[in-house]
């Protein structure tokens, strides 16, 4: 989110996903709705109906993929050459929005000099797309009437995550793409609560509002409301705690609802952190991989037995209602007001809402959001005071940075964390499945699920499956340069030659084991999307 | 300039936007006109002919479902001529159902129970065949009764239109007209998604969710509209409890964002509530595991650890992981607890999946 907020002010989608079925035309990149979103996806079939154009970016023949007037099957993670050459045939062409680029933006130039260097030829030979396809896909975006780019983790799940981002804003400016009902950048979040998460303050360097600590003013707002002094110095985020954790310099680590130790990539160093750390607290619905590793262990409410909200992909704050009672008896916000209270910072709320009160006076967009409010489908963020009715669509007029226009930024492709090489020729590429989500604890646990998908399989390729003697549902040793797997094989058009699929939900094949630590510098997001392995037909070894 | 359209309904003006049926013009303003096989998510259909209006200058009734409103018509949704047509229609649908609406799954939200009730219709009207046919449990979450299909289409609709996943079409003709899979096969992740839509579309018992099932019918649950915890797309629905448990999840309509329709996980991923594996007390860790304690105990030593860990080593030493599947709440309070209480900004969202 960190590339959105840097080109165009906020990190988060430009428009909302009821104006999808108007567009005429779709550019999806790096995202497969029909698995990852799926009532995402039926809006997206909507407009398909109604006789829009799809382009899709995506390595992996996905469902869209195979219904697109363009598919760019690039090579994983070489999203910024690809991009770069969009924007470049565009310039040549004349195709690009002058009045807007002119009226709206700023840092033109270094942009035009930048993709000015990626060439076709250049660029076919970095993401093995064809050039033809390359221009087709530029002329449809470029010349579309109301086109959004809406894009997932394939996207963010890089070492270059944030520019990838920076690197889409780029190409829907370049068009004037934005800020016009249906026409924008829509981000798919992964997790139900990325939005609300982000925006409400679990971040090392900003107060929620993503209001920087490093800010005297900031500090004072903060201070006056919470009334306690506030250090100005930066936290760490969360691999940096665990490097320290591993180093032994930090002591007490508390883990509300996350499953580090088997959705984290390279959770082998993870292990060591969690180890290493003096007093581990876990809070979780489910015993997991993490709690293994806690000095306490507290139950935690699953979003049935409490009150409270979530904000999802297109910034709609909606309630979660209280159906049952906790089934521990505490639900995660008293939890915290106790330890709290007993560490002699007393915090005491007689319902949720009064919490959501108390955001509304600290941060801006939520200024008008209460719960008498929510009652009707919730509010879209910004939405600054009691009377406002929340905001559709971002940047109608101005852009959310100092002086209103959003910017340019010159980016080059870099190469993943993880490259390919003779011992490690094949590359990984991990995401989700329709039926499952993460790490399982849920789906696993629902009756009917577990029966349909109850295994991880690797797909591939059949052309790399005769190649490799690979049969379908044969057992295979997948290994990366961390750790080896065993799962069974699909051999499916689905992956491309020379890359293969997995999911992470499985906890008895834990495909993390093999993803490496690269992450975005930026943002810390994992490289879940690159991972160099060899595969070999084996039988079952322990995992 | 938009022009305003008006029509008369039933003797009384309403005005209307362009490219509206008759039908949603008279739901909009709250007026009654039965239906079975419309679905607002679907395209008009004109399937059941419940929906039949007389229109002024018009010598037969016509389907308000397909007809398009136009300005300066002149309706009526309700006469003794309409009311015997839809009495019939419920008549014969009635005389090829089982009727046994006692122990029917869908009793109290059957809008096939309740229109026969609203028409005062009885069965055994009309006698003849019956289907007769055997229920088909044939995967985990979805049965179908076909004897209780009021053969509307909605099932095939949302399966085709809204989902695109071709699960279901309609097979035979006349009497033997019965949605179906390909080949009649059972249902598998090879022909269907699970996703649910057509239970959630069907206006009687012939389509029910098989794990709910013998849970508790409609004015037995008590309804929570909420806000799915899956994935970022934020689908509301309803968890419906009964007795403390959470046996069923409903379509909300009038979902913002999802308007009725839900996934897989949104719809059937709810059982994990009442796992039997859930952690039910706080857990201390001893040289062989863990133990089970109160509350108190455990959030006293929670509160004692972290002040300790402060005291030795300063607050940069200790902070906390938040997690982007809880509340908007509880990732403020995480945030303040860890810049208050213990005084660092060591806070992060964990993965960023």
């Amino acid at each position: 989110m960190a590339g959105l907020a840097t080109s165009l002010g906020a990190g988060a989608a430009t428009n909302s996903l009821a104006q999808i079925p108007e567009l005429d035309t779709i550019f999806l990149f790096g995202s497969n709705p029909t698995e990852a979103h799926p009532v995402v996806s039926l809006y997206l079939k909507k407009a398909l109906q109604n006789g829009a154009r799809l382009v899709v970016a995506d390595p992996r023949k996905t469902w869209m993929a195979a219904r697109a007037d363009v598919w760019l099957n690039l090579k994983p993670g070489k999203n910024i050459a690809l991009l770069n050459g969009m924007i470049n045939v565009i310039l040549e062409r004349g195709w690009e929005n002058k009045v807007f680029i002119e009226a709206r933006t700023e840092q033109f130039g270094e942009l035009r000099n930048k993709v000015a260097q990626y060439d076709l030829e250049r660029v076919q030979g970095i993401t093995g797309v064809e050039g033809d396809k390359i221009v087709e896909a530029a002329r449809i975006y470029s010349q579309a009437g109301k086109s959004m780019i809406i894009y997932g983790l394939g996207v963010t799940e890089h070492r270059s995550g944030t520019e990838n981002a920076m690197a889409i804003a780029n190409l829907a400016l370049v068009c004037g793409h934005i800020g016009r009902p249906s026409t924008g950048i829509m981000a798919l979040r992964g997790q139900n609560n990325v939005q609300g998460a982000s925006d409400l303050g679990p971040l090392p360097a900003t107060f929620p509002g993503y209001q920087p600590v490093a800010d005297p003013a900031n500090r004072k707002k903060f201070e006056s409301e919470w009334k306690v002094p506030l250090t100005d110095r930066t936290g760490l985020k969360s691999v940096e705690m665990l490097d320290e954790c591993v180093k032994g310099s930090f002591k007490a680590l508390f883990i509300l609802g996350e499953d580090p130790a088997q959705t984290d990539p390279d959770i082998g160093h993870i292990r060591k952190a969690l180890e290493n750390v003096d007093f581990l607290v876990v809070q979780d619905i489910f015993p997991t991989e993490t709690t293994r590793y806690a000095d306490v262990i507290l139950p935690g409410a699953s979003f049935a037995e409490k009150d409270g909200t979530f904000t999802n992909g297109e910034r709609r704050v909606q309630r979660v209602r209280k159906a049952i009672e906790p089934l521990a008896g505490m639900a995660e916000w008293e939890v915290m007001c106790r330890i709290s209270t007993l560490m002699g910072y007393p915090m005491s709320y007689e319902h949720p809402s009064y919490i959501m009160d108390e955001i509304a006076r600290l941060v801006p967009a939520y200024g008008g959001i209460h719960y008498h409010r929510l009652e009707n489908g919730g509010l879209q963020w910004p939405c600054p005071t009691d009377d406002h009715p929340g905001t559709t669509t971002l940047y109608t007029d101005l852009f959310s940075r100092p002086g209103g226009k959003a910017q340019f930024v010159a980016l080059d492709q870099q190469e993943s964390g993880e490259t390919t090489d003779d011992d490690y020729p094949i590359t990984l590429i991990t995401g989700r499945i329709r039926e499952h989500y993460n790490n399982g604890s849920m789906t696993s646990r629902s009756l009917g699920i577990s029966e349909l998908v109850p295994e991880e399989m690797v797909e591939i390729n059949p052309l790399d499956a005769e190649r490799l003697g690979i049969e379908h549902q044969q057992w295979v040793n997948i290994t990366s340069r961390r750790g080896t797997i065993s799962v069974k094989a699909k051999v499916t058009d689905r992956s491309e030659p020379g890359s293969v699929f997995m999911t992470f939900h499985h906890r008895d094949a834990l495909t993390n084991l093999l993803t490496s630590s690269h992450r975005d510098p930026i943002t810390g997001t994992p490289e879940y999307k690159v991972t160099a392995v060899r595969i070999e037909a084996g039988g079952a070894v322990l995992n | 300039m938009i022009r305003t359209l008006s029509m008369i309904v039933d003797g009384k003006e309403f005005s209307f936007s362009a490219g509206k049926t008759i039908l949603a013009v008279c739901r909009e303003n709250n007026i009654f006109v039965p239906t079975l096989c419309h679905d607002k998510r679907l395209l008009p259909h004109g399937g059941c002919r419940l929906c039949l209006v007389e229109i002024k200058g018009v010598p037969k009734p016509l389907a308000s479902c397909t007809t398009p409103a136009e300005n300066g018509m002149v309706v009526t949704t309700s006469n003794a001529h309409l009311t015997r047509l839809r009495k019939t229609v419920l008549e014969l649908l009635l005389s090829n159902h089982p009727n046994d609406c006692m122990t029917c799954e869908a009793t109290g939200d059957c809008l096939l129970q309740e229109l026969a009730y609203q028409f005062g219709i009885r069965p055994g009207k009309y006698r003849g065949a019956m289907w007769g046919l055997p229920l088909r449990q044939d995967n985990p979450f979805i049965t179908f009764d076909p004897n209780k299909c009021v053969v509307c289409g909605r099932c095939v609709r949302i399966c085709n239109e809204v989902v695109m996943a071709g699960t279901l079409t309609m097979t035979k003709r006349g009497f033997n007209a019965m949605p179906n899979t390909a080949y009649g096969k059972p249902r598998s992740l090879e022909n269907c998604e699970f996703c649910g839509q057509c239970v959630s579309s069907c206006p009687t018992g012939a389509l029910t969710d098989t794990k709910s099932r013998g849970k508790g019918r409609y004015s037995e649950l008590t309804r929570v509209r909420t806000t799915c915890s899956y994935c970022g797309t934020g689908c509301s629905f309803f968890l419906n409890v009964k007795d403390g448990k959470v046996v069923k999840v409903t379509s909300d309509y009038d979902g913002p964002v999802n308007q009725g329709n839900l996934c897989i996980k949104g719809r059937y991923g709810y059982d994990f509530i009442h796992s039997e594996e859930r952690i039910k007390t706080p857990l201390i860790r001893n040289t062989d595991g863990f133990r089970e304690v109160g509350w108190d105990e455990a959030l006293q030593l929670v509160a004692d650890k972290f002040k300790e860990a402060i005291a030795a080593h300063g607050p940069d030493s200790a902070g906390a992981f938040s997690s982007s599947r809880c509340t908007n709440e509880e990732n403020y309070l995480l945030s303040k607890w860890v810049r208050c209480a213990i005084g660092s900004n060591n806070v992060d969202n964990c993965a960023r999946v």
